[in-house]
């Protein structure tokens, strides 16, 4: 029974992140979908470089991948039902993600209070060391 | 002695705009959020207008968060820029080739970036402007607001730390 509630819910989240315009755009997809934990990522182009300099893409695409992770971590959540929405979140950006490798973010909701989920996620490229970014952040719960 | 007549109003809306132009166009995710910008003096208004990839609960409808928070770094970084550049495109002395030190011009790197998210984006134009509360040699603090139809009903806000290029 549990099983089969946790498959919904995975397909819920999935349904919902599955058609967003501006995910679609940046070409985000879903890795996997746990219990408060969603991995996603989104291919590197040269459309969304934001230092001519470097070819380094820009870190609104980046905050645009956290911020959607850490959405669906919030939802995945076992005790939140129903879709949610960014109260705040701050990105530090610790080093350029690596021009043309994917990048991948891993966002885990590690505390959910009746109207807010807390979330933190990280952002990586092939060299999974060392982070490209990390983020934290408040979401509505419950709407 | 002659006095030197004030240079033509036109010329310096040329070089200021053109120089404005160069910083931005040389940015590609500045096209593809589709970001324009409405220069008065010194002081620059970034522009997003509504499109349908901007969008992100589709249900609402209503901006998707990264694409705000996209648009609020954006304007940072340029207002950020712009204040920095501005000196070169005002000193007559680096006339000649003052496109070319734009040209060079090297962009701050965004240390890190926070977003209130404030109200819900409509499905309508924003706009957003920058305020550098402090540049110093390494490191720049800006704050960004950004509204849609009344300049103090703020849709989100943002804060960022800046690391400074080492231009020159």
């Amino acid at each position: 029974m549990k099983n089969i509630m946790i498959e919904k819910k995975k397909k819920a989240v999935e349904d919902f992140f599955a058609v967003l315009p501006h995910s679609i755009s940046l070409g985000m997809g879903i890795d996997f979908i746990r219990d408060g934990e969603v991995g996603m990522s989104m291919p590197y182009d040269s459309k969304l470089i934001g230092d001519p300099q470097t070819k380094v893409i820009h870190g609104g695409a980046v905050f645009a991948l956290l911020d959607t992770c850490c959405g669906a971590a919030a939802m995945s959540h076992p005790e939140q039902t129903g879709p949610t929405a960014t109260i705040d979140l701050r990105v530090d950006y610790m080093r350029p993600a690596t021009p043309s490798q994917r990048i991948k973010a891993v966002a885990t909701c590690y505390n959910l209070t009746k109207n807010v989920a807390f979330v933190r996620a990280v952002a990586l490229d092939n060299n999974e060391e060392k982070p490209v970014a990390m983020a934290a952040g408040a979401f509505v719960t419950g709407v | 002695m002659k006095k030197l007549s004030p240079e033509p109003v036109a010329l310096i809306k040329k070089r200021r705009n053109e120089a404005l132009s160069q910083l931005i166009d040389s940015i590609p995710y500045i096209s593809f959020l589709g970001v324009d910008f409405d220069r008065r003096g010194d002081e620059i208004t970034a522009i997003l207008p509504f499109k349908e990839e901007l969008i992100g609960n589709p249900n609402l409808p209503a901006l998707h968060g990264g694409s705000i928070a996209a648009f609020l770094e954006i304007s940072a970084i340029i207002g950020l820029s712009w204040t920095q550049i501005w000196h070169q495109i005002e000193d007559p002395g680096l006339d000649a080739d003052s496109s070319d030190n734009v040209r060079k011009f090297t962009l701050p790197k965004t240390i890190d970036f926070s977003v209130d998210y404030l109200r819900s984006g409509l499905p309508r134009d924003s706009y957003a402007r920058a305020k550098v509360n402090r540049a110093g040699r390494r490191y720049a603090s800006v704050h960004v607001e950004a509204w849609q139809d009344n300049r103090d009903r703020l849709f989100a806000q943002g804060t960022g730390h800046f690391l400074m290029p080492l231009n020159k």
